[in-house]
């Protein structure tokens, strides 16, 4: 889950990292009364997103009448598909330099990974690209965390001078942060020092691990859920995975693997899949949800449902999708391949239900809905 | 890590439903059960093997070579972590959802102590006419028979789908092993190849992946080594780009991670990389003739 950035500062500042002086305004007489309160300030859009300010949605203001000026422009524009309701007014700082931290899960060394640049300000993948010798990496046990003197030590030799030992600690207190609240990413950029000395994180960038939100639902509250459209909230109440795509021949496989395999499959065979619908592990039990859901996309021409059961039971989902199939009386022609577990139950009792026999393997059942979906289109 | 037909199985969580069934299976394919866990059923028997608080009370009590774990996703990590100071040598986990950092407390634990971890998020690993371990149909003949192809997979679904293309195909498995879907894993593609390359009976290598992250590309460059054939199938090519991928996660994996990535780097490794799982076998068959 994505944090913004008002909902992220907090949890750093929580933990003795300093952030400037602001709050959160959603009309422009709201970011006009904190500036008149602050100063200088800058006025920042709130979205679940990078790249804001090169969207336009960071502006600095001199005066509060300024500060609502900027605030009546950004709030309602959109930034990566995202509509802005709200933005961040805060303080302006005097800074003398720029760096960069973060902390991510990283899967070549299985465990955290510490990162730490003093050149900040810039996209990490430009960093990485402009200033490589710049960029530091540190990998981290999980069993014993960020010990002070590593930290310690991938800042020196970086010239950063009489805060040198503030920014090692800032990293400490970050890695803190990560490992508290199941971070999958937490990042500071920039972390600014100021002229007179302080060490400031100006933004910051925190995405929580989606398995951890049941243990962290306080703080998960303050997250922003991502973005669903109708067919996909839907889904998500029955506990399904779905995704909405732009083609016409419906998918229902069990298993992510399987899934995106179906929609490669049809893919293949010269058709577009209208969407990801996948009711693997403990949702096989889910079928009838499933079935109903694709059938009330009316782009769907066709459908393709192919089951391969290693855990999910290829009867029980089958029977749930004669269920589905039997209360809506679907007129589109569906399309079986049915393989694994509990295979033979699934077969007769399709035969018995429906009248209907699998295809042999899922390519043929692929290529039998692709043909039928052009065949309605045309 | 492949199982063998010799290993003493343990099964935490063994009192559920989910692992009641599966122990009973298990048991009937001829895997060697010689206990189970839960912590409020000591000292009762469940599917005639005795349960134990504890995988340390277990190891003392009939000692065993790997543990399989049907265990809620909050409390994975103390029981992996009980299992690998039992001296255990292998863990299958098959819980979806752990939170990763868990994930990745236990499998540095693990690597410590010089534990095999299988998942999270696998169905398990079957080496055909001796046992298995987790949730795969092992017992199915359509999908399972003993034979010299090698099956390495991130998806159980996807697996089961490609082993039974094999023995469609005239083949047989000599062992298949299911490494996960999580991002983090204990077992990768690689390591998978890399035991099997060395599995005895074993003529060529099936290699089952997914878009994302790196572990094709990684295995691709140990395929580069083999003198066994390598046949891959690569899911999610029709797959929209990854949805929420953080910036510095993006610069770790660099450009790594897309299916023409994976793709070409397999290719280049002298891999056959096939367009659908229905290939697999004349893929064999054009790879084994030579």
């Amino acid at each position: 889950m994505n944090f913004e950035e008002h909902a992220a500062k907090p949890l750093l500042a929580a933990r003795g990292i300093a952030v400037p002086a602001g709050a959160l305004a959603t009309t422009p007489d709201e970011a006009e009364r904190v500036a008149a309160r602050l100063g200088a300030v800058v006025v920042k859009a709130q979205v679940p997103t990078g790249k804001r300010g090169k969207a336009g949605g960071i502006k600095l203001a001199a005066t509060p009448d300024e500060a609502k000026r900027h605030a009546q422009a950004i709030i309602g524009m959109r930034i990566g598909g995202h509509q802005v309701r709200k933005v961040l007014v805060e303080q302006q700082l005097p800074i003398e330099r720029e760096l960069y931290a973060a902390v991510l899960n990283d899967q070549s060394s299985q465990g955290p990974l510490v990162m730490f640049s003093s050149e900040g300000g810039m996209d990490i993948e430009e960093l990485a690209a402009t200033a490589p010798a710049k960029l530091r990496r540190l990998s981290v046990d999980i069993r014993h965390g960020l010990k002070p003197d590593d930290a310690s030590s991938l800042v020196r030799g970086l010239g950063l001078g009489a805060v040198e030992a503030a920014v090692a600690e800032v990293l400490v207190k970050l890695y803190g942060a990560y490992a508290t609240l199941d971070a999958e990413l937490i990042e500071i950029n920039p972390l600014v020092i100021t002229r007179d000395g302080r060490v400031v994180a100006l933004d910051c960038k925190f995405v929580m691990d989606d398995s951890a939100l049941v243990r962290q639902r306080e703080v998960a509250a303050t997250g922003t859920p991502d973005t669903l459209t109708g067919l996909e909230a839907k889904a998500k109440t029955s506990g399904l995975k779905y995704i909405d795509l732009d083609g016409n021949v419906g998918v229902l496989a069990n298993g992510a693997g399987l899934t995106m395999t179906t929609m490669d499959v049809v893919r293949h065979h010269g058709g577009r899949p209208a969407n990801f619908l996948e009711i693997g592990g403990e949702s096989y039990t889910q079928a009838r949800p499933a079935l109903e859901l694709l059938l009330s996309n009316p782009n769907i021409k066709s459908l393709v449902v192919n089951f391969c059961g290693a855990f999910a039971r290829t009867d029980v989902m089958t029977a749930g999708v004669i269920e589905a199939i039997q209360a809506l009386k679907p007129r589109l022609p569906i399309f079986f391949s049915v393989h694994g577990t509990g295979d033979e139950e699934a077969i007769k009792l399709l035969k018995d239900k429906l009248g209907v026999t699998p295809l042999p393997t899922m390519d043929d059942a692929s290529k039998a809905a692709v043909d039928a979906a052009r065949r309605t289109a045309s | 890590m492949i199982v063998h037909g010799a290993d003493r199985v343990i099964v935490m969580g063994i009192t559920g439903k989910q692992g009641t069934f599966w122990t009973e299976h298990m048991q009937a394919y001829g895997t060697k059960i010689v206990g189970g866990t839960h912590p409020q059923k000591a000292r009762t028997l469940h599917c005639n093997v005795p349960v134990f608080a504890t995988a340390r009370d277990a190891m003392k009590g009939v000692g065993f070579d790997v543990a399989v774990l049907f265990i809620p996703p909050l409390m994975v990590k103390e029981a992996a972590l009980d299992a690998i100071e039992a001296g255990a040598r292998g863990l299958v986990v098959l819980t979806e959802h752990i939170p990763v950092q868990d994930v990745m407390y236990f499998v540095a634990a693990a690597r410590e102590r010089g534990a095999h971890i299988l998942g999270p998020n696998t169905a398990g690993a079957v080496t055909p006419g001796e046992c298995f371990a987790g949730f795969m149909p092992a017992f199915n003949e359509r999908i399972f028979r003993k034979g010299s192809i090698g099956i390495v997979s991130r998806s159980g679904s996807l697996g089961t789908l490609l082993c039974l293309n094999v023995v469609q195909a005239g083949y047989g498995e000599s062992a298949f092993v299911g490494i996960g879907g999580d991002p983090i894993i204990g077992t990768t593609t690689r390591d998978a190849l890399v035991a099997l390359d060395t599995f005895p009976g074993t003529e060529a290598v099936v290699m089952v992946g997914e878009i994302g992250g790196s572990m094709e590309e990684e295995a691709a460059e140990y395929a580069k080594t083999m003198s066994k054939p390598v046949v891959a199938f690569i899911a999610g090519g029709a797959s929209p780009p990854g949805k929420k991928m953080g910036h510095a996660g993006a610069i770790v994996m660099g450009n790594k991670g897309s299916y023409a990535s994976k793709r070409s780097a397999l290719e280049a490794a002298g891999v056959t990389v096939i367009d659908t799982p229905s290939d697999v076998g004349a893929a064999l068959h054009a790879r084994l003739r030579h």
